[in-house]
Order: structure tokens, then sequence, then C-alpha cells
């Protein structure tokens, strides 16, 4: 009894002391279990409660303690504050980078992560699970008419012949706030020039900026935008009204963030986290794949055209303040006319 | 006399051996030489291309600095930081300063100390948990404040680098390794050629007939020109030391048989004359004394012949039936007048490895004993058998046999039977018996026939 007590004030505690912003917070599994697995995640409960739910079937006796914040907030929590976590899942792959970079990830082997691809992994410490493109959501109502653009130059096009169809209704990240914004937009430019002609031509047409994919993707099918850009296609996926808009994986090449885990230094449940771990990793990839985001869209690309965002130090060239500051100034005067 | 035991060489090592072990510890060391020397220079190498990737990040890092419009713009190229994490995964870390101010990167990476403007300096140092391997460069850059050094100092973690060290350190081990094989398979064949003329001589004299004291012509390497020198003047001298005591054998057994025979002429002639009795018997004793004086000298100097021709066996093959067949004519008027028949038996195929006169010589006595101690109208029978197993030389009578006891006694030197009742002899005939048999690698046995009378063998291997 004093036990619980105390447990719940050191609960309080915690919880007031935590400087870090958390979104949203839930605990899974039954309440007299003993081990507790503490998880930061970006990812919406909702998203990630099947998983929690089958690893829990799987390992009775266990709690899942799943807290949401957003990455740069995750970051903190981790990088500044020191906050005991047991995993940290994030789609911010330069942030994860930067986290096992600095040493504040631990290493993990298991016969889970000797059989991930290459790619999946770096430095034995941040694990990808999901590849989720980054798509152009297209508003079915307005390209009734239209040929369907397949690629970034087809788009251009298809925006100069028709300026005032489009003017005001496109959306794209403001990659000032957004991080995954900021993390396609670089990688975009790393792949190809057009980027940046396509930038110009949709800050010619008044383009909107928006925070996050769901607001784009809400936008689109209300009508208010015809094409969003660079939207984060597992989120358009898993709504249930994908007949209101094309999702559109562009053939010159298509950006492809891969979420990943990684499991700090300061886990007092490593144990627990790597088995978690290892269990989100091993339906990731291999023979009966079945990611997270639901519909695999990396199947229907050629893999010639895929560009996975490579996990790794690279990532940290565009964390540089010199490198951010120009990008974004760069950016702002092609996008803000 | 018997024959003089022959001792066996004292061995103390063996050159093969000590070669081969010379060689093998040299073949070691140089591999273990070579394992380090392959190692340090690859890992050099290593290192120095681990250098030369982070010298030239931090270049590219370098350049991309600019001022534009009063301020200092830094475009990090994607390539500088990715390109150090190409082979394997790596943790990288850099940090840029304008003099001693900082302006990006990770302001605790330690810096090498005043890398020169030219030279890119080098440091390795624990950094965030890990052990790192920096790089630093340097540049004069001016700014609306003046000039400062720019520097950037890029730093990388060591996985790569200590698997490629690990990767050389099995490749130099397996160098190591085939170096000392090859050796040791060289010093084997080294150490076998260098061994082999000591071989071939000493297969040349030992193969050599007991007779064969010819110097050695074959020619040998330098080293053993000195040994084979000192042989073939050993021989020398033993051939002559030898001929010399043959001519004193021949000389000796001349000296002391022919005056006895003088004696023993003029004995006869004077019995013959002298009619007084006494004298008469004195006389026939006298010469019984003299034939068993000379028959005594005569077998001295047979025994003494069988010793030193056993001293070094010859060795040639020998008709034994056709010398049995020459043997007997030559003792056949001897049984003759004695009355006793001698008689050729079976006679098997047989040739034994040895020396004729002395097998002669043993079966001579043999014939001899026979004839001696059998009464006349006796039956003497020699023979010869072979059952490609054992060659077996018979020699069966029908007198009155070896004495019953101690039969083994009989084949002593100088021992005679209680049997001999006046029959001359000097106890050395079955001494010669045994000595040339057992040198032909054979036994000697005696018996008595189950009828009666002496049965002789010599029993030797067969061929
Ligand atoms: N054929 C034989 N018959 C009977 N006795 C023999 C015969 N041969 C040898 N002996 C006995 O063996 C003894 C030893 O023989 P041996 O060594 O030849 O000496 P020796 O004939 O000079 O007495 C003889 O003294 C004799 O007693
Ligand atoms: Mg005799």
């Amino acid at each position: 009894m004093r036990a619980i007590v105390l447990s719940g004030i050191l609960t309080l505690w915690a919880a007031w002391v935590s400087a870090f912003e958390v979104e949203d917070r839930a605990v899974f599994g039954p309440e007299a279990a003993g081990d507790t697995i503490k998880v930061i995640s970006t990812a919406d409960i909702a998203y990630f409660e099947p998983m929690i739910r089958s690893f829990l079937d799987r390992a009775p006796g266990l709690r899942v303690d799943y807290t949401v914040a957003s990455s740069s907030e995750l970051m903190k929590a981790i990088q500044d504050e020191r906050q005991s976590f047991d995993l940290a899942i994030s789609s911010a792959m330069d942030l994860q980078t930067k986290l096992a970079n600095d040493g504040l990830a631990q290493q993990h082997f298991s016969d889970v992560t000797r059989s991930l691809p290459r790619w999946a992994t770096w430095n034995d410490m941040v694990f990808a699970f999901t590849q989720e493109p980054a798509a152009i959501v297209l508003s079915r109502a307005a390209f009734a008419d239209l040929p369907i653009p397949r690629s970034r130059q087809d788009l251009i096009q298809l925006l100069r012949q028709n300026p005032e169809r489009f003017r005001g209704r496109i959306g794209t990240y403001d990659v000032r706030i957004s991080g995954l914004g900021y993390l396609f937009a670089t990688q975009d430019t790393r792949a190809s020039e057009t980027f940046w002609r396509l930038t110009e031509v949709m800050g010619a047409l008044g383009a909107r900026l928006y925070c996050c994919s769901s607001d784009m993707i809400e936008d689109v099918e209300r009508g208010d935008l015809a094409i969003a850009y660079n939207v984060l296609s597992s989120y358009a996926v898993t709504r249930a009204d994908t007949d209101r808009f094309h999702i559109v994986l562009p053939q010159d090449f298509t950006t492809v963030m891969l979420r990943s885990l990684l499991i700090p230094v300061t886990a007092q449940n490593r144990d627990g986290a790597a088995r978690f771990a290892d269990h989100i990793l091993s339906p990731s990839f291999g023979p009966e794949a079945s990611p997270l985001a639901g519909v695999d869209l990396t199947a229907l690309q050629a893999e010639s055209t895929l560009h996975r965002i490579r996990l790794g130090p690279g990532l940290l060239v565009f964390l540089d303040q010199f490198k951010k500051r120009s990008f974004l100034a760069e950016w702002q005067s092609a996008i803000v006319q | 006399m018997s024959a003089p035991a022959r001792q066996d060489p004292v061995s103390q090592g063996s050159i093969r051996r000590r070669l081969l072990l010379v060689q093998l510890a040299g073949a070691a060391a140089l591999a273990v030489l070579l394992y380090f020397v392959v190692l340090s220079v690859t890992r050099q190498v290593a290192q120095q291309s681990q250098d030369n990737v982070l010298a030239a990040s931090a270049l590219s890092i370098l350049g991309s600095a600019r001022v534009s419009g009063g301020e200092i713009v830094i475009d990090l190229p994607y390539s500088a930081l990715s390109m150090l994490d190409s082979v394997t995964d790596e943790r990288v870390f850099y940090a840029i300063w304008l003099g001693d101010e900082f302006l990006s990167g990770y302001q605790d990476l330690p810096r090498p100390q005043r890398p020169g403007e030219a030279q890119p300096a080098f440091l390795e140092a624990a950094f965030l948990g890990a052990q790192v391997r920096i790089a630093a460069v340097e540049r004069p850059f001016s700014t609306d404040l003046g000039n400062e050094q720019l520097s950037v100092s890029v730093a990388q973690t060591l996985t790569g680098r200590d698997q490629t060290m690990a990767r050389i350190s099995r490749v130099a081990l397996g160098v190591g390794a085939g170096f000392f094989a090859l050796s040791a398979v060289l010093a084997l064949i080294v150490a076998q050629s260098t061994i082999r003329p000591l071989n071939r001589l000493t297969g040349a004299v030992s193969r050599r007939g007991p007779r064969d004291l010819r110097p050695v012509s074959a020619p040998v390497p330098s080293e053993m020109v000195p040994l084979v020198a000192s042989l073939n003047s050993f021989m020398k001298r033993l051939e002559t030391s030898l001929s010399r005591s043959e001519d004193f054998i021949a000389e000796a057994a001349h000296r002391v048989r022919t005056p006895l025979a003088i004696v023993r002429t003029q004995a006869e002639i004077v019995q013959r004359r002298v009619r007084d009795e006494d004298t008469r018997n004195a006389v026939r004793e006298m010469i019984h004394a003299v034939d068993e004086s000379s028959r005594t000298a005569g077998q001295l100097l047979d025994h003494a012949m069988v010793v030193f021709r056993l001293d070094d066996l010859a060795c040639e093959p020998v008709d034994l039936p056709a010398l049995v067949r020459e043997t007997v004519s030559q003792v056949g008027v001897l049984s003759e007048m004695r009355d006793i028949d001698l008689i050729l038996g079976r006679m098997e195929d047989a040739v034994v490895e040895g020396d004729a006169i002395l097998l002669q010589n043993a079966l001579r006595n043999l014939l001899d004993n026979a004839i001696k101690y059998c009464p006349p109208l006796a039956e003497v029978t020699v023979s010869v058998r072979n059952d490609g197993n054992e060659i077996c030389l018979q020699v069966s009578d029908t007198g009155p046999g070896f004495p019953e006891g101690g039969k083994r006694r009989l084949v002593q030197r100088f021992s005679r039977g209680d049997n001999v009742s006046g029959v001359v002899g000097s106890g050395l005939g079955l001494t010669i018996v045994e000595d040339v048999t057992v040198a032909h690698g054979g036994r000697f046995t005696i018996d008595n026939n189950d009828g009666g009378g002496a049965c002789a063998r010599l029993f030797f291997p067969a061929s």
C-alpha cells in the first residue's frame, strides 16, 4: 500500500518536473503487472495501439506507458532533460540520427535486427520500421477534366498552363515550422533541381503553407485545395474517404521517410524495450511484411525511383544552423513572393 | 677366441634434425617479423586513408564558408558528413571555429593543437562515449571585423578502421603462417638434400664386399672430402694389416706343418728299420704324438683362419649341394682307407649366402669326426634339405654316437668326449662348426640317431 502511494507521488512529481510538452498519454496492460516499458513517440495513440496490444498479448505481465510528443519535444525530453524513456519512436529521422550520433542511444543486437536490410539500421542504434513515401495528393473534383500529373515536371507544366485554376489552391509544408516538411524539402533538393522550380511556381501561385499532413489532406477533401505537395501518404491511405482524392507517388523520384525507433541510454527497462523493439521490427520487413502504415505504397513503385532517406550523419548537415538558415532563406525567397 | 662383439656407434643428435630445427626457428622468427611488419605497414596505410577522408571532409567544409552581406555563410556540403559513413556506420562530429569564437557543430569536440595551415592536424580522443579520430584544418578568413583563422574539425568513430585493422590482422596472420609453412617445406627439402651425399656415401661403403677395401672414388661435397680421405687412408692401413696377418697365418701353417711332416716321415723310416720291439713301440707313440700335434696345429690354424674370416664375413651365394659333393670327394680317400662308406643322401637345391671356404671347413670337420670316430664298415650319410624356409645340412653316421650327457660341452674349445680312446683330436672341430654356423645366421645341433650313431645338423635360413 505504501509502495503504491509512493509510486503515485513519484509519478505526479515526475509529471510536474517534466518540462517537455506531452500531447497525449496512455498506459496499456494489467495494472498489477510489474515491468513497465516507457515509450515516447511522435505517432498518435490510435496509430500505435494495435501494435502495443499485439505485443502485450505475447508478453503478458508487461505494461506499456505510451507518451505522445512532437518530434522536437521528444528530442528535448531525451537530449536536454535526460528523461528516462525505454523506447523513442519518431518520424524525424534527422533528430533520431542526432540522438544516436550524440551518444544518447544504446546499441541493440538481436536476430531481428540482424535480419533488417542495411538501409533500415544505423550503427545498431536507430532502426527503421516503416517506409512512408511523400506523395502528391490531388483532389478528384479539381482534376476531373485534367490529366493526372505523374511527376514533378508534369506538375510544373500543369501549374504553368493553368495558373488561374490553381491559384491559392496549392498546399505544402511550411518547412519553417514542420520538421518533417523540412526533411522532405531538403531531401528533395538533394535529388533534383526541379524542387526549386516547383517551389517557385507554387510560390507564384500563392501556395498555402501547413504544419501537418493531416490538415492538408482535410483541405483537399473539403475542396479548399486542389493539390497538396509532399504529403505523408500513410496519412492519406489510412483515411476512409480515399475516393475523394488521388495519391500520386511522383515517378521522377519519391522521397521515402523511414519511421524509426531507438533505445535511449536513459532507459531503465532495457530488456523490455529490446523485446518491444524486436516486436515492432519483426513484421516490418521480410516475407510477411505488414507495415504499420497499412497498404505498403512503396510496393507500388519501382525500386529505382524510391529515394529512401538515408539514416546517417548526412542528415546532420541539414540540422547545422548555418545550413538551415541559408536553406530556409532560399526557400522563403522562393515560396513567399 | 670368439668374434669381438660388434659395438653399435654412439649416436648423439642428428644433422638433419638440427638443420631442420635451425631453419624452422629462423623461419618462425622471420614469420613473426613479417607479421608485425605487414601489420604495422598496413595499419599505417589504413590510418592514412582514414585521415585522408577526414581531411577531405574538413576541407570541403572549410571551402564552403564565405562572407555574404557581411555575414558568414557556411553551406555545409551534404557529402562532407555523409562520405564519412559510406562504408560502415560511423558517428560523425564536427566543429567550426572562427578564431576563438565557436560557430557551429559540437563545441566540446577536442581540437588538435595548432593545425598547420598547409597540413591537416590529427588527434585521437574520446568524445561522447566513443573513441574518435579527429582531423582539423584551418585557413585565414577575412570578415568585416578583420582577419581570423577559420578552423574546421571533423571527427569520426573508429568502427570502419577497427574492422579494417581486424581484417588486416587476419591477412597478416595468414601471410605469416603461409610464409612459415612454405619455409618449413623448403627446410625439409634442404635438410634432405644436405644429408643425401652422406647417405650416398654410407650406402656405397656398406654395400661393399668384405674384401673390398678400395678407396672411395665417387665425388663427394667438399665438406665431406676430409672424412672420405681419412676413411680411404684407414682402409688402406686395414688392407695392409689384413694381408700381413693372412700372410702370417699361411706362413705359420707352413712352418709348423712342414717340419712335423718331415719328422713323421723320418720316424716311419726309423720304425721300419728298427727291430727292437720296445724302440718300435716308442717310435709308434712318437708318430702318434707327431700326428696329434700336426693335427692340433692344423686345427688351431684352421680355427684362427675361421675367426679371422668371421670378423669380416664374405657374403656370396654358395651352392650347398655342389660344396657338399666337392668336400665328400676330397675326403673320399680318407674314408676308403678306413673302410667307411661315405654316402651322399638327399641333395635338394639350396643356396646359402656366405663364405664358401668357411662352410667347407665346417663340413670337413664333421666328416673328419665321423670318419675318425666310426668303426670300419660304418656308413656316413651327408644330405641337404631345403623346405623353402630353412636349409638343413646333415651329417649322420652309424658309429658310436656322441657320448651321452653334456653334448653342448663338446662344442666348447678344446673339449673332447670320453669316447675318444686314442683317437687323435684337438677338441676344436665342433667349435669351428658352431662358430661358422652362427656367423651365417644359422644354428648347430648334435644328436644321436635312434638306431645309434651321431647326427650333426647345420640349419641356415633359406635366402
Ligand atoms: N661322429 C662322432 N661320433 C662320436 N663322437 C663324436 C663324433 N664327432 C665328435 N664326437 C665327440 O665330440 C668330441 C668333440 O669333437 P671335436 O670338437 O671334433 O674334437 P676332436 O674330434 O678333436 O676330439 C670328440 O672328442 C668326440 O668325443
Ligand atoms: Mg674333431
